[in-house]
């Protein structure tokens, strides 16, 4: 089925709530299998009507008025439980039958079908509104010459619509101009794919050319022939036919529904896909239904209680028979039968009497009850505060009320990696210039002290453009710029000049960086702060402020990043004329292309280098190089030719760029934070404890992963290996052979040990190997090897991967599973564990909207993992053991008491409090039984509704008696006293961990506790018998409440951040998070030398020149 | 569903306003949860750890105190005297035989029998007089739900109109059955009578209350003569005929105002149908006299019995019993009984546990604090 998803189709999840693509009216649906080609006609709209394209308007809502009824109640009587009762209520109709009034069966039924069909109304009301409010957008629409404000649902397909910045894009949309040079536009398609950095799109030059011109786009007359409606988010294929000329149009010219415009002044664009058939909407994934294990158990219950139920009334329909041929036949005196009605007759009633006696055992309550446990269970997580998150305002959420107990079972978590283990913030925190290293801080005796939030912030006062959320601690680094140090202005300049970031000054001073990744950012900002501050860029200069002067860079080329350079390069000349190169990128890189005057430096960097690494950060070299006049000039010009040249000319630059960046001079590192989110090594160490393994899956690249994974105290220097599987060829595409020979050591691990590993091992995977070890006769291995290891961590893997690696674990080890993420990226794998959980962080909506549980920070999970599923489901299989004892007990009281009645089906338990104690004995304990019993029995009652409660004064009479309190409180003690007996004995004889630690630490440690009780629960605790070990466990257990204690009294104090200082010889790559410069648009010659050029750019978007990324690449294969 | 969008529309929108809304005056409410006890789950509970310096303290507590108890019930209960006398007249030797044998449904003449029997202890104190049955299934399902709780609170319509659950004995030719249904239809008529011999050979009839035998919810809310104001019952129930089974109409069970219809006490426990085939029904209660003689003084008695009340077609048994009552009511040993082996079994588990927890108990521990 993997391998089957892989190669006909990519999903990239974008979830909706379920129904979506159920539910697109029919006409919809059949021209979604009909069409083969949408051809649509500009500003022709009888044309395009005449092909019954779906209009803009959208449809998720499930019912109308009076489809509601009938159609909700047909589906809830799908549903077996209510079907049953449904049919007992059918006997009870029937008078020779009915051994209980009818309404002991439809109270109840009719309480759980009005309650299921309020819910189900309001959430089909909810999107009934959410549905109007999005079919009542406003946008401008180009109608007969006219801009006319229109409602998004008025939008036909063929129409031309104006969007302004900020705004939705309001459908499928081909770009035809746009404000911006180059008919460039910017979109942000976080909602999309969770990115949140801006994506570039670019329109037609011919059709780019009619600008804003109203007259010029009425009278635009192109015709698209395209691809039918898909899901495809990264692929579109058609053309455009306009004066005769055809036009290609890709993926590059489309705007999607869902994405946001940002950036631009406006851009108008040509609907062709509109409501239902956008790809956002093609995209809605089916929600599944998600069900816990206790459902399978109790599903597993009632029908094996069916079977004995029907065992019990075929026993008892032959004792009536016996009764009515020995007993009945004579007390006919008395109790004349039935016209009609024989022994053979009377025993085949009296079954179906005895089955509506004795459905209590299959009780219709246990559901409702359960659902109303659960709702209950999920308001505590609501009302949490210790789950609340107050810089956002979020408490924790469980949107799907049905799983909490299951969150008690959880064995697997599985983890997104940005905006869920780390705060997807960069912060440049250390540097090293020059061989001095900044960023920390010694106390007078020359010991490092710890930063805390407390520690004083340098002041960047005195620099009206600093970014006031930039911190930094150590004063020496700004003593030292503000000094004149050279080689400090030299590194900060570099960092200021020397990155493809975008800024955006909105009001004097106000700027604002457009970084497509973070880290990149916190550069820039860092270079900001210490007086370099970056403040416009054109194609040819870029302006900094210098220590509060303006200075203008003439910018003469970029030499681009991308992941086999592993550095970028600027060659700039200063206002004085001279030429300099910087260039940042990976230590091994830059190391090998430096000066030998350097050495000793290096040697310096390197230490400092290797603390960095030790640390977790992200490490960068910088260098720069003096670049001759004479030389540069012939360098420019080989380099122009190069550039455009037709064949070979990524390899001709690249030799260039190798050419000139050579020789340079050492100027120092930077080292930056991917900052962990609160909390989380110390999450995952005590979920680690409580036996859960967390795997993690990421997009990002593997030196970012492993770094993270070490931050986090996943992945630790004393493990005893780190096994990387990583095949990756230069091109990026999945080479077979080495994957397969990155993943021999699979087999051979997995003949050479068996399921039992000493020690530790860690697998770091990346995603061209899980491809190929996802297929069918390795994923087994894969598992096996995975399951060995205490840490997996794959990266690079795409949505689809993620959810087969959740599958793959579902389906094999059968293992409850969960997995928390953030990104629309992670929706796919939210969706497919058992329970997914949201983190409500930056990266827009889409995980929380597709998760069961969401909350604003990773550390969360312990508390609802460790505490709120621990007690869920505790709740939940205490209340189903006194449900299923208490059904039991009722019905066994029947059993026997029918030897006594005649086989007749007489109550020995009125009615009435039957179906009260049914239906309130749960929800209102003891007293509200009671109170109602007192009410039904009242006298006041009895005169209202003499027929229906004839048991006046039976209450009072019996109550009345202390033999039956005797007896009440003999039966109650006879109950209890065994089990305290058993559980005495079992706790001398055989204690568990639970018992020794209750026994040892009594109060209020609940952590530490529920993590090993919680492991226990999910865990045979058979061999947990040797004494050695359990010694260890509760030695651990009173280490860990001291810790817990001290930290419940002095509260949140600041964790040990990073409790272990790895002395390491591993450091981080080139940092970027993206494989590929700011596209080719901002820093290749396309953009260095627009205005010339502009005349080539629709032949040579058309080539295989290196496009701008605009969504996350994963491989169709 | 496009709502993925809507949702982060509708949430910026709903933080816009509720900013403007906090300008405007009105307070901006956080979300953070409220910390009370009950949503933070704070609430006390106690959750015992089983020790052994609770539990075995427990046991033995709970074993010394009902063995007492125990002891008290069985003795209290012991102190009831109680007689029983068959005279269903099953053997030939019976008094009852002929009558017995005898009976027919329309038989004019009521067939009687004395059957004496001999108090070997004086009862003191109120003595009650029951009836007993075995055999008679009035807890069979049809039996119980054939009557008609309307009409016997007097509702008028459905003297008229009995309802269905009286089938068949709603109605007798065209007239309704009042009391309708088969319980009352099969009301016990044996009239009962003690009578004492005096050694010196007088016979001395013992004077039997016939009211207070039913509960006062019963007699007051649950039963009620139709026609409220209407003292004559002849004239209430008028247009209705006598269940198929009675020798006279429900206005002749007795010649009391306030004992006679619906609210005749026998017709109201008769009413109150019996959980098991074997079941006493409280028939009369002998009043204690003087504070001198015992109620029933030590003797020899007869039992006169009016026998129309057949049980012999389905093997079932009469009985007449005599019994005194406690303050926990009427005769029953069993209670005492479990009382006191519950007791003891507590005692000897505390015992058990006892040397458990010596053997077991203390190398557990020994071993968690060594380490």
């Amino acid at each position: 089925m993997h391998s089957k998803l892989l190669s006909t189709e990519i999903k990239i999840s974008i979830c909706f709530p379920a129904a979506a693509v159920k539910h697109l009216n029919p006409i919809v649906a059949l021209m979604f299998f009909s069409e083969e080609e949408r051809y649509v006609r500009a500003n022709d709209r009888p044309s395009n009507l005449s092909y019954n394209y779906a209009n803009n308007a959208i449809r998720t809502s499930k019912y109308n008025i009076f489809t509601f009824l009938p159609l909700n109640l047909f589906e809830q009587f799908r549903r077996l439980a209510n079907a049953y009762f449904l049919f007992l209520l059918v006997l009870q109709l029937i008078p020779q039958v009915s051994s209980l009034s009818w309404f002991t069966t439809a109270l109840p039924l009719i309480l759980v079908l009005s309650m299921t069909a309020v819910k189900d109304a309001n959430d089909d009301i909810n999107r009934h509104k959410s549905d109007r409010q999005v079919n009542n957008r406003m946008v401008n629409i180009l109608i007969d010459g006219v801009l006319k404000n229109e409602k998004w649902m008025n939008v036909q397909v063929g129409d031309i619509i104006k969007l302004e910045s900020n705004q939705f894009v309001t459908a499928d949309l081909l770009l035809l101009s746009s404000s911006e040079p180059l008919n460039l536009v910017y979109v942000e398609t976080a909602e999309l794919d969770g990115e949140t950095n801006l994506k570039v799109k670019q329109a037609l030059t011919p059709t780019g050319e009619m600008g804003d011109s109203i007259e010029a786009l009425s009278a635009f007359k192109g015709e698209v022939r395209c691809e039918p409606p898909n899901n495809r988010l990264d692929k579109f294929k058609g053309t455009l036919t306009m004066n005769g000329q055809n036009y290609g149009l890709d993926n590059d010219k489309i705007l999607l529904r869902g994405c946001t415009l940002r950036n631009t002044e406006w851009c108008f664009g040509l609907v062709i896909f509109g409501g239902p058939d956008t790809k956002l909407m093609q995209n809605s994934g089916k929600t599944k239904f998600k069900r816990t294990s206790i459902d399978h158990l109790m599903n597993v219950l009632v029908l094996c209680i069916f079977g004995f139920l029907f065992t019990l009334c075929f026993i008892l329909a032959i004792g009536n028979a016996i009764w009515e041929v020995k007993e009945g036949s004579v007390f006919t005196v008395f109790l004349p039968r039935e016209p009609g009605v024989n022994a053979g007759l009377s025993s085949f009633l009296s079954f179906w009497s005895y089955v509506i006696v004795l459905n209590a055992v299959v009780p219709i309550s246990l559901y409702v009850s359960v659902e109303v446990i659960r709702l209950g269970n999920s308001f505590f997580i609501n009302w949490d505060r210790k789950m609340y998150y107050p810089k956002n305002d979020t408490p924790a959420q469980a949107r799907t009320t049905t799983l909490n107990e299951e969150l008690g079972q959880i064995k697997y978590i599985f983890s997104d990696k940005t905006g869920t283990l780390t705060q997807n913030i960069m912060t440049f925190n250390k540097c090293s210039i020059n061989g001095k290293n900044y960023g920390e801080l010694y106390d007078f005796s020359g010991q490092r002290v710890e930063i805390t939030e407390k520690t004083q912030k340098v002041d960047f006062s005195w620099n009206k453009l600093a970014d006031p959320k930039f911190d930094f601690h150590d004063y020496s680094l700004l003593e030292t710029v503000r000094e004149g140090n050279p080689e400090a202005q030299a590194f900060f300049r570099l960092l200021a000049l020397c990155h493809t970031v975008m800024p955006e000054e909105k009001k004097d001073g106000e700027l604002n960086y457009q970084a497509q990744s973070p880290d990149e950012g916190s550069l820039v900002t860092a270079a900001r702060n210490f007086g370099f501050v970056f403040r416009s860029r054109t194609p040819e200069t870029i302006t900094i402020m210098e220590m509060g002067e303006k200075v203008t860079y003439e910018l003469l080329a970029v030499l681009d990043f991308n992941n086999i350079r592993k550095r970028m390069s600027v060659i700039v000349r200063s206002p004085d004329g001279k030429m300099t190169l910087y260039c940042k990128g990976a230590d091994t890189i830059i190391y090998e292309r430096l000066d030998h005057s350097c050495k000793k430096l290096m040697k310096v960097t390197t230490g400092h280098l290797n603390e960095y690494a030790g640390d977790g950060l992200r490490t960068l070299v910088l260098a720069y190089k003096h670049l001759k006049e004479n030389y540069m000039e012939e360098w420019t010009q080989r380099h122009h030719e190069a550039s455009t040249a037709l064949d070979g000319r990524e390899e001709r630059l690249d030799e260039l760029y190798e050419e000139i960046e050579k020789d340079m001079i050492l100027l120092g590192a930077t080292a930056v934070e991917d900052k962990l989110q609160d909390g989380v090594p110390q999450t995952i160490e005590q979920l680690a404890k409580a036996d859960i393994k967390i795997w993690v899956l990421t997009g990002d690249k593997q030196e970012t992963a492993e770094n993270i994974g070490y931050s986090c105290n996943m992945l630790r220097e004393e493990m005893k290996e780190v096994f990387i599987v990583a095949a990756n060829t230069p091109e990026g595409e999945p080479s077979v052979a080495k994957a397969r020979a990155g993943l021999f050591w699979l087999q051979k691990t997995e003949t050479v040990q068996d399921e039992q590993v000493e020690g530790d091992y860690a697998l770091i995977i990346n995603g061209h190997s899980l491809a190929f070890a996802l297929e069918k006769d390795l994923e087994l291995e894969l598992l096996r090897t995975a399951c060995m290891c205490q840490t997996v961590i794959c990266c690079r893997v795409t949505p689809l991967q993620k959810a087969q690696v959740v599958e793959l674990v579902k389906k094999y080890k059968q293992a409850i599973t969960l997995a928390i993420g953030d990104g629309a990226n992670d929706v796919s794998m939210i969706k497919a564990a058992h329970i997914g959980v949201g983190i409500s962080g930056q990266e827009g909506m889409q995980a929380v909207l597709s998760s069961d549980f969401s909350f604003a920070q990773f550390r969360y999970l312990q508390r609802l993992l460790l505490v709120h599923g621990r007690w869920s489901y505790l709740r939940m299989c205490k209340f189903l053991q006194y449900f299923f004892y208490k059904n039991f007990t009722f019905t066994f009281v029947h059993f026997w008491y029918a030897f006594f009645c005649g086989f007749s089906a007489q109550l020995c338990i009125d009615t009435y409090s039957w179906t009260t104690v049914n239906q309130f004995f749960v929800w209102g304990s003891l007293a509200a039984y009671f109170a109602i019993t007192f009410t039904m029995y009242s006298s006041g009652m009895f005169l209202i509704f003499t027929s229906i409660f004839p048991f006046v004064g039976t209450v009072r009479n019996s109550l009345n008696q202390p033999n039956v309190w005797l007896t009440i409180f003999l039966a109650s003690l006879l109950c209890v006293l065994p089990v305290v007996a058993l559980r005495f004995i079992l706790i001398q004889i055989r204690p568990t961990i639970n018992d020794k630690v209750k026994k040892h630490l009594r109060p209020n440690i609940v952590y530490a506790f529920c993590g090993y009780e919680y492991s226990l629960m999910s865990h045979n605790t058979t061999n947990l018998g040797k004494d050695v070990f359990l010694q260890k466990v509760v030695l651990l257990l009173i280490l860990l409440q001291v810790r817990y204690k001290t930290q419940m009294e002095a509260p949140p104090a600041p964790a040990p951040r990073r409790p272990v200082r790895r002395v390491s010889t591993r450091r981080s790559g080139y940092a970027f998070s993206h494989s590929q410069g700011y596209g080719a648009l901002v820093t290749s010659e396309r953009f260095l030398f627009k205005r010339p050029m502009k005349g080539r750019l629709a032949f040579s978007v058309q080539t295989d020149t290196p496009q701008p990324k605009l969504f996350r690449p994963i491989p169709v294969e | 569903m496009a709502s993925s969008y809507k949702d982060e529309d509708g949430h910026i929108t709903v933080s816009g306003s509720g900013a403007a809304a906090g300008a405007g005056g009105g307070s901006l409410r956080s979300k953070k949860p409220e910390n009370t006890a009950f949503k933070q789950q704070r609430l006390p509970a106690w959750q015992p750890i089983l020790t052994a310096g609770t539990v075995l303290p427990a046991f033995f507590i709970i074993g010394l105190m009902f063995i007492p108890i125990g002891i008290g019930l069985y003795v209290t209960s012991n102190n009831i005297k109680e007689f029983e006398i068959d005279y269903t007249g099953v053997e030939m030797s019976s008094p009852c035989f002929t009558c017995a044998q005898n009976f027919s449904w329309n038989g004019t003449k009521p067939c009687t029998c004395s059957v004496p029997f001999h108090l070997d202890q004086p009862y003191e104190s109120n003595v009650f007089m029951y009836y007993g049955l075995s055999n008679f299934y009035q807890n069979h399902r049809r039996y119980v739900k054939s009557r008609d709780d309307s009409q016997l609170n007097g509702n008028e319509e459905s003297l008229r109109k009995p309802s269905k659950e009286c089938e068949p004995y709603a109605k007798h030719g065209n007239k309704p059955i009042a009391p309708c249904g088969a319980i009352a239809n099969s009301m016990f008529n044996d009239s009962l009578e003690l009578i004492y011999n005096d050694p010196n050979g007088t016979k001395v009839q013992i004077p039997l209350t016939a009211t207070g035998i039913a509960w006062w919810t019963d007699k007051h809310v649950k039963f009620r003569n139709p026609g409220a104001e209407n003292t004559n019952l002849t004239v209430v129930f008028q247009g209705t005929t006598q269940p198929v089974n009675w020798r006279r109409p429900v206005f002749q069970l007795d010649s009391d105002p306030d004992n006679n219809g619906f609210i005749n006490e026998d017709f109201i426990v008769w009413m109150r149908t019996a959980a098991l085939p074997t079941f006493r029904k409280l028939y009369r209660i002998i009043q204690r006299r003087s504070n001198v003689h015992p109620t029933l003084p030590r003797g020899n008695y007869t039992l006169e019995v009016v026998y129309n009340y057949p049980v012999r077609s389905f093997e079932g048994r009469k009985r007449m019993i005599l019994s005194t009552i406690s303050w926990m009511g009427g005769k029953n040993p069993f209670l005492g009984i479990a009382y006191i082996s519950v007791g003891s079994v507590c005692f000897l588990l505390g015992v058990v546990l006892l040397i458990i927890h010596h053997k077991y108990g203390n190398r557990n521990n020994a071993a968690e604090i060594s380490h």
